[in-house]
């Protein structure tokens, strides 16, 4: 993956609009937080192959760290702490999030296939 | 330590489970030739290491860690089963099915030995999960056929719940090995492990660290009365 390029996450996230889309969506501190460090928290979320179609998506941000929305019919998707992106030969939209040792955060990733379950 | 085994089944959720917690003891078990089979859960797909610097992603990584595994059985040298589950996901899925799955592969293996993680006591859901679905399996055979079980736990208060491990390998004579099965894993390696490919004095020192917390691999004998 790459630092996040502003322009082309756009254009990405303007080709993948107003047609049926496949989301993956996760956040994650791992399942070893309050292993490590008891005053921690283990939280994390993930939905996997999410059909929706968005009217329009926007990434907003800087300082090497944005947010990502997508609006609905009648809901949003929204991920925040992304860094880096790529478009994979199956053309999907991948973005995610890792801390400073490479341990990812937070993924947000657009497929007009369904993801591998 | 290592009593002669006829053979052993090593069943844990994650590629490089094996590698951390009983790579000592899989290595002793091979130089006395006892054959050994892992059964490993899940390819690990949604693991938060990438490698460091990140190599993998989200959706890459399960092929990544599954080349990882491979490789790490061949350093073991043992036989290596993937079960096909998907990480995070064990505990949802029903105990009974997983249970009849494994007892399905004892069966046909006829191990004298299981080692699996302690239900309960081994941190990662996923952990639990399969070491409950293991223990379960090998409760439902016939108790004349019945491997031992080993059960491995990580949890803080284990001891203090339930005095020291019965079973306690010292793997150091073995290190090495078990530190070239854990660096198969090399996307999760880094992670877990730190800076172990900085200077050479830096990963001398290190790998004396690992040796210290990663030297020892201990077991409860699981009571099935």
């Amino acid at each position: 993956m790459e630092p996040i390029h502003i322009e082309e996450v756009q254009k990405q996230l303007d080709r993948l609009a107003n047609k049926e889309v496949y989301v993956h969506l996760e956040t994650t501190n791992g399942a070893y937080a309050s292993h490590f460090n008891e005053n921690a928290y283990n939280v994390g979320a993930f939905i996997r192959n999410a059909k929706v179609n968005y009217l329009h998506g926007k990434i907003v941000g800087d300082n090497g760290t944005y947010r990502v929305g997508l609006k609905l019919d009648n809901g949003w998707v929204y991920a925040e702490g992304v860094n880096q992106w790529e478009l994979d030969e199956q053309d999907r939209l991948l973005m995610a999030g890792h801390d400073r040792e490479g341990r990812l955060m937070v993924a947000l990733e657009i497929s007009e296939q369904p993801f591998k379950n | 330590m290592i009593a002669l085994e006829k053979h052993v089944v090593v069943i844990y959720p994650h590629p490089d489970d094996e590698a951390f917690g009983a790579s000592g003891t899989i290595t002793q078990f091979r130089q006395e030739g006892v054959p050994v089979t892992y059964l490993c859960g899940t390819l690990g797909e949604m693991g938060r290491n990438m490698g460091n610097p990140t190599f993998a992603n989200r959706e890459t990584l399960s092929d990544f860690r599954r080349k990882e595994l491979i490789d790490a059985c061949n350093v073991m040298d043992v036989e290596l089963r993937m079960l096909g589950y998907r990480d995070k996901t064990l505990e949802f899925e029903s105990r009974d099915e997983i249970a009849k799955h494994l007892k399905n592969i004892l069966e046909e293996i006829e191990p004298s030995l299981v080692i699996t993680h302690y239900p309960g006591h081994a941190v990662h859901p996923d952990h639990n999960a399969m070491g409950a679905a293991a223990i379960e399996a090998v409760k439902q055979m016939d108790p004349d056929k019945r491997p031992k079980v080993w059960a491995q736990a990580i949890s803080h208060d284990h001891v203090k719940l339930f005095g020291e491990p019965d079973v306690i390998n010292n793997v150091k004579p073995v290190f090495d090995q078990k530190m070239k099965t854990i660096m198969a894993h090399r996307s999760q390696a880094q992670g877990v492990l730190g800076s172990m490919n900085g200077s050479a004095e830096a990963a001398a020192d290190l790998e004396e660290v690992a040796k210290e917390r990663l030297g020892y691999e201990s077991f409860y004998t699981w009571n099935f009365d």
